[in-house]
């Protein structure tokens, strides 16, 4: 796969914006279970020596043990753990273990494996920074309960040396505790202060020191009130907040890492006849590469040696495979089909033409303009705000109480700390949690925060042909005009090839009963077709030309008898499950459906009407596509565009969200905000209505802390409030909106 | 109010001795494949540590 030249850089931007997340790749966890001397010495020269399996079947205890089990019976592997959350397995096995051997160990006791290149997992295999907010939360959430704890007393009427005692103690516990578990506050409020900006952290941080310094005042005064609790408390739920944040996007992340992780991007490199493994970023110009049958090519070349056909619907979205022979000019994505094949590399890496689609898609990304979220726009008007009631409220009670310092300070503080936006911090992350698990489990995977709010604006819906809302392969469409006998050779034929076409015929053969003919002199001819003999007739299963028959429009192959006329298979692209259903439900939901392919007209316009879309455009080039996209947004549409191949990733950057199913190429699923994990295209209708009903979600939680506010505020502001009433307004309007969340349906 | 003088240590230390609990199983990597555990525990299979 040579996709390697976009991944990075997309890569590289997505860490830019959140560079806090970046972890580092260094822990390990078998420096915990503390290996002996003897074995790190073993593991140091070796490279690699660690090899990560996916497993997506595994499900219980039994596979686990299953696959450990047999992990650890194979000579050379010296532990396995399999992690059923993640569904992998981590084998530590010796250099000579290769993972081909591990993976056909898995699939003989029925697993299905894939390997992961661990370089793509290692940052989320750490999960430090999710450790390290989880142990914050913990340290506020103790001390938050102790402390109320004692709170409590006071609040049921301690008196003077008892209450004083109470305060120091919630003291002690509370500081050191603010300081720990506030810093991720501190440290963004100061980042942005630093940049003369204001940002939610910046209220946050200031009701967290302004709480704690009064109570110590007021405490050293012998006061009657002190925050200590409320400190505690909103640090504790805006930590709930940003955990809640942080997971869903590392869910989602880990997910789709783990998607680009499944390819390995290798090449087999020729090199004085001798074969090498060597990675596609490696590959220079005039390097000999080998393709074997379903490989796909590495990089940009001409055929040197080897007749074969290729499947380029991934690049262009045209369905019939193309004859390749010597001289035949490939662009890096097409799949390999028939016979192996040698290329000269022409281009690799920056000059190929996968490098030029990733140009473009960057050309889409930078015309777009960045969304602001609903959470953004809270907080933009939201944090002026607060520290306008507050400072106005401080120098309002400085007049009214001729000069009482300590009293406004108070009313401040409260003030500050009951408008602090506790529940405001849970009310996005948990409906984004709430709503991205529940899509999840529905298959669809969103790779990106503020896709979810983007989703529920879309009025437009724009479809790839090929590989969206076809399978992209080809199932024979008139087997039932042929005779037994007919069908009987040809399915024989098939069966030597593993062509697609030529494994559909076979396949549907067989599901019409009918045994593959015995045959003679069975032969593959990379590129034309398959040959055989019955008794004295020569039998030809292939291309037209080789055939002698006449070529038609449609996906084809034909079959000649002898002498007798050759006959014609025809084949269509058979329709993704729930294809149907999903441009059906968004039709009726309102939406403008699209149709966008760059396949053959006559392709294009029998599947628009078998969905009755009657909006369609063939022969569309990658750049068109995008520009028909980026049209629709100029007229103020919001356009959800739902594709997979490489000609499809312009169009997906440009368009307001888009969707791209898991088997897309890697460059279509990164430049994509959703993957469609399942087969299925009926969740997509699903997912623009919970996306819908998720935003309805976020503003309900917003007017609802809006209305705790209304209320507490003003008892606040005219100085009635007490730590007691501080408590109550931020638990229950917290809790309330972590309930409302969970009503998502 | 001097049972107040058991009472406030004894909190105090039960409510540490969580926290230290917590911060123990968290450093320990409990918490990185919850489903996984909650089936190992079907798992006739003696496994008292993580494996690497």
């Amino acid at each position: 796969m040579t996709v390697a030249p976009l991944a990075p850089e997309r890569a590289d931007r997505v860490e830019a914006r959140d560079e806090e997340d970046h972890v580092s790749a260094s822990a390990c966890p078998a420096c915990l279970a503390a290996p002996s001397a003897e074995q790190m010495a073993k593991s140091g020269d070796i490279k690699g020596a660690r090899i990560m399996l996916s497993l997506p079947t595994a499900h219980c205890a039994v596979c686990i043990t299953d696959v450990e089990r047999e992990m650890e019976a194979t000579p050379g592997v010296r532990s396995a753990r399999v992690n059923l959350t993640l569904k992998r397995v981590s084998v530590d096995a010796e250099s000579g273990v290769e993972a081909g051997d591990l993976i056909a160990r898995l699939g003989r006791i029925g697993y299905e494996a894939h390997e992961l290149d661990p370089g793509m997992l290692s940052a989320t295999e750490t999960d430090k920074r999710g450790r390290d907010l989880l142990m914050r939360i913990g340290v506020a959430g103790f001390a938050m309960m102790n402390i109320m704890l004692l709170s409590i007393a006071v609040w049921s009427g301690a008196e003077s040396a008892t209450r004083d005692l109470f305060h120091w103690i919630s003291a002690a516990i509370a500081l050191p505790t603010v300081v720990f578990a506030g810093k991720p506050f501190f440290v963004s409020a100061f980042g942005a202060l630093r940049h003369a900006r204001l940002n939610m952290d910046v209220p946050i941080s200031l009701a967290l020191v302004l709480a704690s310094g009064i109570s110590i005042f007021e405490t050293m005064q012998h006061g009657h009130h002190a925050y200590f609790d409320a400190a505690v408390m909103l640090a504790f739920f805006l930590l709930v907040g940003r955990y809640l944040d942080y997971r869903t996007r590392a869910v989602a992340r880990s997910a789709a890492e783990e998607l680009a992780a499944l390819e390995v991007p290798r090449a087999t490199l020729l090199r004085d006849g001798l074969e090498s493994i060597v990675a596609v970023s490696d590959l220079q110009p005039g390097d000999l590469i080998r393709v074997r049958p379903g490989g796909r090519i590495p990089a940009d070349g001409t055929v040197t040696d080897g007749t074969s056909e290729t499947d380029r619907s991934l690049l262009t979205g045209e369905t019939l495979p193309v004859y390749v022979g010597p001289g035949t000019v490939l662009s890096a994505g097409e799949v390999n089909l028939t016979g192996p094949l040698t290329l000269q590399v022409t281009a690799a890496g920056k000059d190929s033409s996968l490098h030029r689609m990733a140009d473009l898609v960057a050309m889409a990304e930078s015309a777009k303009t960045r969304y602001t979220t609903l959470a953004e726009r809270a907080a933009r008007a939201y944090s002026p705000l607060v520290h306008l009631l507050s400072f106005s409220a401080f120098g309002f009670w400085l007049w009214w109480s001729a000069g009482d310092l300590r009293l406004a300070i108070n009313i401040a503080a409260s003030v500050l700390i009951i408008t602090c936006p506790c529940a405001l911090g849970l009310a996005v992350p948990a409906v984004v949690t709430a709503a991205s698990g529940k899509l999840f489990r529905k298959g669809l995977l969103i790779k990106d925060g503020t896709a979810l709010e983007r989703l529920a604006e879309v009025d437009t819906v724009v479809f790839d042909k090929t590989g969206t809302l076809t399978l992209g392969a080809p199932v024979p469409e008139n087997l039932g005009d042929f005779d037994t006998e007919t069908l009987s050779i040809a399915a024989a034929l098939a069966a030597a090839s593993a062509h697609p076409l030529a494994k559909a015929i076979h396949a549907g053969a067989l599901e019409m009963g009918v045994a593959p003919a015995r045959l003679d002199d069975l032969r593959e001819v990379p590129g034309f077709g398959v040959e055989g003999r019955l008794g004295k007739r020569k039998l030809r299963l292939g291309r037209s030309d080789w055939v002698g028959a006449d070529p038609v429009e449609t996906t084809a192959t034909h079959l000649r008898l002898g002498e007798a006329p050759p006959v014609t298979f025809r084949f269509s692209d058979h329709l993704r499950p729930g294809a149907a259903e999903g441009v059906a439900l968004l039709r009726a939901k309102g939406k403008q459906v699209l149709l966008v392919s760059g396949d053959v007209e006559a392709a294009v316009a029998k599947l628009a009407q078998k969905l009755s879309i009657s909006e369609w455009r063939s022969g569309a080039l990658p750049a068109e596509k995008a520009a028909l996209v980026a049209d629709l947004m100029g007229q103020g549409r919001r356009v959800l565009m739902v594709g997979d191949g490489l000609n499809d990733t312009a169009a997906l950057a440009a368009a307001h969200v888009s969707i791209s199913p898991a088997t897309a190429l890697d460059a279509a699923r990164t430049a994509s905000d959703i993957v469609l994990l399942g087969q299925d295209l009926a969740p997509v209708g699903d997912a623009l209505r919970i996306a819908k009903q998720a935003r309805a979600r976020i503003k309900q939680n917003f007017a609802i802390s809006a209305v705790y506010n209304t209320v507490a505020v003003p008892l606040a502001l005219i100085g009635l409030a007490t730590p007691l009433w501080a408590a109550l307004a931020m638990s229950s309007s917290s809790i309330t909106v972590s309930l409302n969340s969970l009503r998502l349906r | 109010m001097s049972v107040l003088t058991y009472l406030i240590p004894i909190s105090l230390f039960l409510g540490g001795f969580g926290l230290v609990a917590f911060i123990w199983s968290l450093k320990n990597r409990q918490y990185d494949d919850p489903k996984g555990d909650a089936e190992r525990i079907l798992s006739g299979q003696y496994d008292d540590h993580p494996k690497p």
